[in-house]
């Protein structure tokens, strides 16, 4: 797949802001005026912008609105709806705690639910799609999910819960990494099922229909800088799980959480990089591609 | 509305003979044709006389070649548009509503209008069946000529996909799958029509005819030898009176 870079900033950037506005919701860190204020604002500011930066890559951004009306069956749909409720339970609850110094735990407790139903219905855009293997895994939305909260603890400065967060992520990333490798020889397509030619011997692509590119070509077989993808994976791990841990562990405090969570933010964004560029689409079979 | 319909009123699709194929393209320049400049947007071309031409298409051939275990291989031309599937994941991802299958003829449509050029439909498609259009953004996809096989303005003939009309093989056909006894699904009964990707579980209503098995050549030299034999040896009927009226002249027997 392509790695569109208005994806992997949205996909970033928001699981990490709605990882954070879970935690303050669940009233992790108890937080009240000016210190409140600038935790919502970082955790909106990455929602928020994570959301804006998801619309660049629409044809007709303008009709944008209308992706609200198919949450029966669009899990883009339902994305968008867990989106706008989290961000507006949210807002009054942090105006309290801005504000007046009162905690509205139910708005609270409301808007950290809908915070991870962000992430999970986010997950479910991918997982859904069958013609990708690599996505087509319960371990996707697993991994969505064990990101955005360990970044959210992190960033929440809950320290010892965001070691922990950060580890079982990290095993999350592996078992993602393996099985993902894995998924498209067991998902049973083949250029022999794509053609319907394969029980009559070996399918080669002889001609594709066309001398140039095209869309499909260009959105779905994205090939290079797979070949960096052993090197990425270990520079993706290290700055999202390993050197944030080891940070946490010696200096805990305002300085190193600060290069801790760039860290990890640079890591999931190559993790994100890697999860698109190396997720390969079956409509690449008719192309010999992969 | 994208959630799909239980059933649809008819199956209108393709069966698309892979033995027929000669892989000419016309149906991909009369397809291109055709919906360039009716329904919905026109299908851009980017660079089309540079060094980097692309372009939409709602139809395209691949060549396959299929090498048996022993034997020649064999090259088979594969027209590829939308399948119209019974169970289109294409519909039900759509945010919108703008992708949509229709009760009445189970073809699958885009309201381009509503169409927010997201990608997702295509991302759900196994087939390459869905292009974004560059110039228009919004998802173009095979309409299966909706705009000609209802159309009375158009002669009788003429109310089949464009790509059915032109095919020069006679490779491609139009009716309805969903009838027992229409033309296409006996057709489809009879030569062992098949699925693309099954395991995939779109249910696709358009089927492919696989390519029947081929003669074998037997021991002969010359397979030519059998037409140069000659073709007739006595002259007949008033050949033949001519040529024995012309020996019975003078000088005439050589």
């Amino acid at each position: 797949m392509h790695p569109a870079p208005s994806v992997i900033v949205f996909t970033t950037l928001s699981g990490l802001g709605f990882g954070l506005l879970m935690f303050l919701g669940l009233g992790f860190p108890a937080v009240t005026g000016w210190v409140a204020f600038v935790f919502f604002a970082i955790a909106y500011a990455l929602a928020v912008g994570g959301l804006m930066a998801s619309t660049f890559h629409l044809g007709h951004p303008e009709r944008a609105m209308k992706a609200f009306t198919q949450w029966r069956s669009s899990w883009l749909s339902r994305e968008g709806w867990c989106a706008v409720i989290a961000l507006l339970v949210m807002a009054p609850y942090g105006a309290g705690l801005v504000f007046l110094g009162e905690t509205y735990t139910a708005l609270g407790l409301i808007g950290a639910l809908f915070s991870l139903l962000t992430v999970f219905t986010t997950s479910m855009i991918y997982t859904q799609l069958k013609t990708i293997p690599r996505w087509n895994m319960k371990l996707t939305p697993a991994m969505f999910l064990s990101f955005s909260i360990a970044g959210g603890a992190l960033l929440a400065g809950q320290v010892n819960a965001a070691m922990i967060l950060l580890a079982i992520a990290a095993l999350v990333q592996l078992a993602y990494w393996k099985q993902g490798d894995e998924a498209f020889a067991n998902s049973g397509t083949d250029m022999g099922t794509a053609t319907g030619l394969g029980s009559r011997g070996t399918v080669r692509a002889f001609e594709p229909p066309h001398t140039g590119t095209n869309y499909l070509l260009r959105e779905f077989v994205h090939v290079v800088g797979r070949k960096h993808a052993a090197k990425l994976r270990v520079i993706s791990f290290v700055l999202a799980f390993v050197l944030p841990i080891l940070i946490l562990l010696i200096s805990p405090h305002h300085f190193g959480a600060l290069i801790a969570v760039l860290s990890h933010l640079a890591g999931i964004a190559t993790s994100r990089w890697l999860f698109f560029a190396q997720a390969e689409h079956v409509v690449g079979l008719y192309y010999g591609k992969r | 509305m994208t959630q799909l319909p239980q059933s649809t009123d008819r199956k209108m699709g393709l069966v698309i003979d892979l033995d027929t194929c000669v892989g000419c393209h016309a149906c991909v320049i009369s397809c291109k044709g055709w919906n360039t400049e009716n329904y919905g947007a026109p299908l851009s071309d980017q660079d089309a006389y540079g060094s980097d031409p692309s372009g939409t298409f709602l139809n395209r051939v691949h060549s396959f070649e299929v090498q048996p275990e022993q034997g020649h291989a064999q090259l088979i031309h594969f027209p590829k548009s939308c399948l119209h599937c019974e169970d289109a994941p294409c519909v039900t991802v759509c945010p919108t509503g703008a992708s949509y299958k229709r009760v009445e003829d189970g073809i699958v449509l885009v309201n381009e209008s509503d169409c927010i050029g997201c990608g997702l439909c295509a991302w759900s498609c196994p087939y390459g069946a869905r292009e974004l259009d560059a110039t228009e953004g919004v998802m173009k996809k095979c309409t299966l000529c909706v705009d000609r096989i209802y159309n009375e303005n158009l002669e009788e003939v003429d109310r089949v996909p464009s790509c059915v009309r032109t095919c020069p093989a006679g490779a491609r056909h139009f009716g309805d799958l969903g009838d027992p006894n229409s033309d296409v699904s006996k057709l489809v009964e009879e030569r062992g029509g098949m699925d693309l990707m099954p395991e995939q579980g779109t249910k696709p209503v358009n089927k492919y005819l696989p390519p029947r098995p081929k003669d074998t050549i037997e021991e002969q030299i010359d397979i030519l030898a059998p037409l140069l034999a000659p073709v007739a040896e006595e002259p007949q009927g008033f050949m033949g009176w001519l040529d024995k009226a012309l020996d019975k002249l003078p000088g005439g027997n050589a």
